[in-house]
């Protein structure tokens, strides 16, 4: 890697000053900085760690009855201490790449990393959920714009994300082979007022919507309403490891399972 | 009741010990005294006009010591290539030359084109970013076909074309073949491609280079399977420096698996740059580094037809293959997908009439060599597979086609001019059943079909040729080198001893199973043997280790350097006890008179040898130390019968491997435990190569598996408890110990049987039109086929 400065705010707003300066980047987890920064693809001047920042850390349930996880908390810590509230998004959590990512990669990070591979994502835009920043809350249809690409502001910093808790949802991830990112990951989660049907992996435009499903389970919540429906390949992801058409089939069988996963 | 030391005995490896608490030495541990860095400029296109190097602004940056470009190397010879391979028609193959450092033009991404040696890494890294290379693109040749094809762009310049050598075997069965497959009752046909693997060693490669000014000495460290043939790789071919002057280390070794045979030019241009700079200079490949430099393997496309008549008996076999070289050849390729090859193609079965034509076949890629298996995974695999469609196509059960077909007498010469000396397929056949307990395959697949899943059973034979190899005869056939290997066995006065061996172990456990070898013959605990190799200067001229050769031909040289040490410490027993030596017995390391009580002790006639106070020294040298060399008569030939059972989900094409079941013949058996552990180490390599490995690259020529994010190695999960029996031994009739190597059988036995399940499972489902799906079988590809 080429050489930076690092620092370690305790305080916020210490951080968003970090991160106004020159050529300034937020570091959570390091799953996807660090190796980026090994390969020398990237060259900040400063990395600002976030995870000394203690209100950004923890999973706790508010009286709204939403799950609210800070954005430096682990997946690891998620995956234990949201088993109990919300088991949909802690099997999610405590399924992202292997223990050593899933003990340092957070889930700040993969959010305003937006992979288009990633499963948070997925969990987010399907739960409907709030990305609460420094400065602002964003619904997660507003916030997920293509591929690596946010709502986000430079230097903005997500603070927290709150999941409103559905009666039923699961995830379910079909592995690409070697990164065993999601191939194609859908989530599922039926909430009083409709259910919502997150899918990502696929798109060539990042986490999705798959509106069609959603308005076919909100009426039958049942793996049979999706198996009439198809998915266009259209903007779907083709190469090594899939063409389009193969991802928009996995989408509609994959939220079949997903259905039957969340009971 | 097992063995508990000696040959047949499960003993623990001793190396583990090191290798488990961190305590290895490999290559990158080193540090020497005043060492430089070494980082290489490397083209990043796949075809390209060298036009210029400009090192200026590089060789002024902080830390930089010195820039190497290929002026540098001017009159330093290029790397050589170890095997010359004869066209169909007589002729030489066409054989390019191979600088340390490109020159005139980049052949493939990755092509090392400067050389940067600084202080420290980061500092030659930075420098080697800033060395501007001007290259004039090419367009890069990339498919083999194309490549062949008139007015193709060419790889080499000065070569008529990218065709390395056209190669008939044997060629002059040629017009019989033809004829045969005109008369057949019936023939089955198949195109298949055995995709390029990347062999990610766990270890990278790393190389050192030392020189000390006051004496000329040179020194290399190297992550090397064969420290010998580097030194004289090296040393005689490239820069010209004679082997006395010349050492070359390969200490611990972190996996090869054939990537590090090979003479690569980053050893040449660190030894080089130390001579010039009079400074140990260290070059660790980074693992994105090794996926573009590392020879890579397989790489054929295969059209493969075979003739039968009405009764299923084979009556011809033919194929026609295009081997990829890549852009240079590397140490051995040649040989690979001809010798290692073409002579394997009669496999278990007694086929009259073979045919195998090979097109070698340049193009801008990493080079290719050998890589577990070395040709015969890929000649079992198409022989497998067309076997199995052939079953199908006649409608008779495959293992029926296969034992009608079997080999069973002994010695057998092949059309394809090798004679097999001993082996019992329907034995290991027979064992293969019964451990996969194919009888109860129908109810395991009524339950997977209760599940929604789709289940297939695919069992294969292979053979290989091991024991690499008698010199006259692959001199004969265009080796440029002798494949003996070496032993110096050294009695110390106090009884112990040291074996220094040629071959060279980089995870094959040859320190635990040599000494239960060497303390076997004596009578001794197997702690009293240590086992060196690794080192020029302190090991005899060896070939080293690949070709699963270590134990049959390595071992062999063993057997003879201590036989040759027992017959000299029985004549020192012999004066010691005032008796003949043909009356003197060894056993349990002590020297008995036949039929007498007079017997003395290992250690009383190690200790007369350094001791000679009562010796008889006018008939006898002082000491106790012997070398041998050992030639192997024949090949090996390591056989068996594999079988493989997988799931598919009908919905996303993912296969999973549910059983998997190996019945080997590898004659004696020295180690039953390291054999089970080589053997489940070549499935896991064999399951990784049939569903989730493939080297790709795209139009560019840039490798779009340049990582783990696209390449898939095989995990744990992706493989299931294996069942592996050795209990089938027909002991190879030519080398002293009977054995016949296991390093490679499980690469090469167990793609084809993995294929052959998942066609046989959408065969069952009703996916009739199904007969090939080409590795590795990804769910997207397994799911393609399912759609017709």
């Amino acid at each position: 890697m080429y050489a930076f400065d690092f620092v370690r705010p305790a305080t916020l707003d210490e951080a968003v000053a970090a991160l106004g300066g020159e050529e300034a980047q937020a570091l959570g987890g390091g799953q996807t900085l660090i190796p980026a920064l090994k390969q020398r693809l990237a060259a900040p001047a400063t990395l600002v760690s976030l995870t000394g920042l203690p209100e950004l850390r923890g999973v706790c349930a508010a009286d709204d009855g939403t799950l609210c996880v800070g954005g430096a908390t682990t997946h690891a810590v998620v995956a234990a201490e949201a088993a109990a509230h919300y088991p949909a998004l802690a099997a999610l959590a405590g399924n992202i790449g292997d223990p050593a990512v899933r003990n340092r990669g957070t889930i700040g990070g993969s959010v305003a990393n937006n992979d288009p591979s990633a499963c948070y994502p997925a969990a987010a835009l399907g739960s409907g959920a709030t990305i609460r920043t420094n400065t602002r809350d964003i619904a997660a249809d507003d916030y997920f714009q293509g591929m690596f690409t946010t709502a986000l502001e430079p230097g903005e910093i997500i603070t927290e994300i709150r999941f409103p808790v559905p009666e039923k949802a699961a995830y379910v991830k079909f592995e690409q082979p070697a990164s065993r990112f999601a191939l194609v990951g859908v989530f599922v989660a039926k909430y009083a007022d409709g259910v919502r049907v997150a899918v990502t992996g696929a798109s060539e435009e990042g986490v999705f919507r798959w509106t069609e499903a959603e308005a076919a389970l909100s009426s039958d919540f049942g793996a049979g309403a999706v198996s009439g429906l198809s998915v266009e390949a259209d903007m779907m992801i083709g190469d090594l490891h899939g063409s389009p058409e193969y991802r928009a089939h996995l989408v509609k069988v994959l939220t079949g399972r997903a259905v039957i996963a969340a009971g | 009741m097992p063995k508990d030391h000696g040959i047949g005995a499960s003993s623990k490896r001793r190396e583990d010990v090191r290798f488990l608490t961190g305590r290895g030495r490999y290559t990158d541990d080193i540090n020497l005294p005043g060492q430089a860095h070494a980082c290489f400029v490397r083209s990043q296109v796949a075809h390209g006009r060298l036009n210029g190097v400009n090192t200026a602004d590089a060789a002024a940056m902080p830390g930089v010591i010195r820039i190497f470009t290929a002026a540098d190397f001017e009159g330093v010879g290029g790397l050589p290539c170890g095997w010359q391979v004869t066209d169909r028609h007589g002729a030489p193959m066409q054989e390019p030359g191979h600088p340390v450092l490109a020159t005139g033009k980049v052949r493939h991404v990755g092509d090392p084109i400067a050389l940067v040696v600084a202080e420290t890494y980061d500092q030659a890294r930075d420098a080697a970013e800033a060395v501007v290379v001007d290259i004039e693109e090419l367009e890069p040749v990339l498919d083999m076909k194309a490549a062949l094809a008139d007015g193709a762009p060419k790889v080499h310049d000065d070569l008529t074309s990218n065709l390395c050598y056209d190669w008939g075997f044997v060629e002059e069965n040629r017009e019989a073949v033809n004829k045969a497959f005109e008369a057949a009752h019936h023939v089955t046909t198949l195109d298949l491609v055995n995709q390029r693997l990347i062999p990610n060693a766990m270890e990278p490669r790393v190389a050192i280079g030392d020189y000390n000014f006051a004496t000329d000495d040179s020194t290399l460290y190297t992550t090397s399977q064969n420290p010998h043939v580097i030194r004289l790789l090296m040393g005689a071919f490239v820069l010209g420096i004679p082997e006395h002057k010349l050492r070359v280390v390969a200490p611990d070794v972190g996996g090869g698996f054939g990537s590090k045979i090979f003479h690569y030019a980053e050893e040449a241009a660190v030894t080089f740059a130390a001579r010039q700079l009079r400074r140990p200079v260290k070059w660790t490949c980074t693992r994105s580094e090794s996926f573009i430099t590392d020879a890579q393997g397989r790489d054929h496309v295969t059209k493969i037809e075979l003739a039968l008549d009405a009764e299923g008996h084979f009556q011809a076999l033919r194929t026609e293959t295009y081997a990829n070289m890549g852009a240079y050849l590397s140490t051995f390729a040649p040989s690979i997908p001809t010798w290692l090859h073409g002579t394997l193609m009669a496999g278990n079965y007694k086929t009259p009439l073979i045919y195998v034509n090979v097109k070698a076949v340049f193009t801008n890629t990493v080079p290719v060599d050998a890589y577990r298996g070395a040709g015969r995974p890929e000649a079992t695999f198409q022989l497998e597979r067309v076997i199995d469609k052939a079953a199908r196509e006649i409608g008779m059960d495959p293992v029926e086609l296969r034992r009608k077909n079997f080999i069973t007498q002994f010695p057998y010469a092949t059309p394809v001019a090798v004679e097999y000396d001993t082996g019992d397929y329907n034995a290991t056949m027979d064992k293969l059943l019964e451990i996969a307990d194919v009888a109860g395959f129908e109810a395991r697949l009524a339950e997977s079909k209760a599940r929604g899943k789709l289940r297939g059973l695919g069992v294969n034979c292979y053979i290989e040729a091991c024991g690499i190899a008698p010199s006259h005869l692959v001199g004969q056939l265009g080796a440029r080198a002798g494949l003996y290997e070496s032993a110096t066995v050294r009695v110390n006065a106090t009884g112990g001893l040291v074996v220094m061996t040629g071959s060279h172990s980089h995870g094959q456990g040859h320190e635990t199973t040599f000494a239960q070898v060497v303390a076997d013959m004596i009578g001794l605990p197997e702690n009293m043997v240590e086992i060196v190799h690794g080192d020029t200067a302190n090991t005899p001229m060896g070939m080293g280790t690949y070709g699963s050769r270590s134990l049959a031909v390595g071992g062999s040289a063993m057997v003879k350097a201590t036989n040759k040490i027992i017959a000299k410490a029985r004549k020192i027993a012999a004066h010691l006890m005032e008796a003949s030596p043909d009356d003197i017995e060894l056993k349990d390391g002590r020297f008995t008179v036949a039929g007498t009580d007079k017997s003395v002790a290992w250690g009383d006639v190690t200790l007369a040898a350094y001791v000679p106070h009562n010796y008889p020294l006018e008939d006898l040298e002082p000491g106790l130390e012997e070398t041998a060399f050992y030639d192997p008569n024949n090949f090996t030939y390591p056989a068996g019968a594999y079988a493989c059972e997988v799931e598919v989900d009908p919905e996303t094409g993912r296969v999973t491997v549910e059983r998997f079941a190996a019945a080997d013949d590898f004659g004696n058996v020295v180690n039953p435990m390291i054999v089970d552990g080589q053997v489940h180490g070549g499935i896991a390599q064999g399951i990784g190569q049939a569903l989730l490995e493939s080297a790709a690259y795209d139009e560019y020529g840039q490798l779009l598996t340049g990582s783990y994010m696209d390449y898939a190695m095989p995990r744990a999960d992706d493989v299931p408890f294996y069942t592996v029996d050795h209990s089938c031994q027909t002991p190879c009739t030519h080398n002293p110990l009977g054995v016949k190597g296991c390093g490679e059988a499980g690469a090469i036995g167990s793609p084809p049987a993995v294929v052959n399940a998942v066609v046989d499972a959408l065969q069952r489902a009703g996916h009739t039109g199904v007969t090939h799906i080409d590795m590795p079988l990804t769910p997207s590809r397994v799911w393609a086929a399912m759609q017709g």
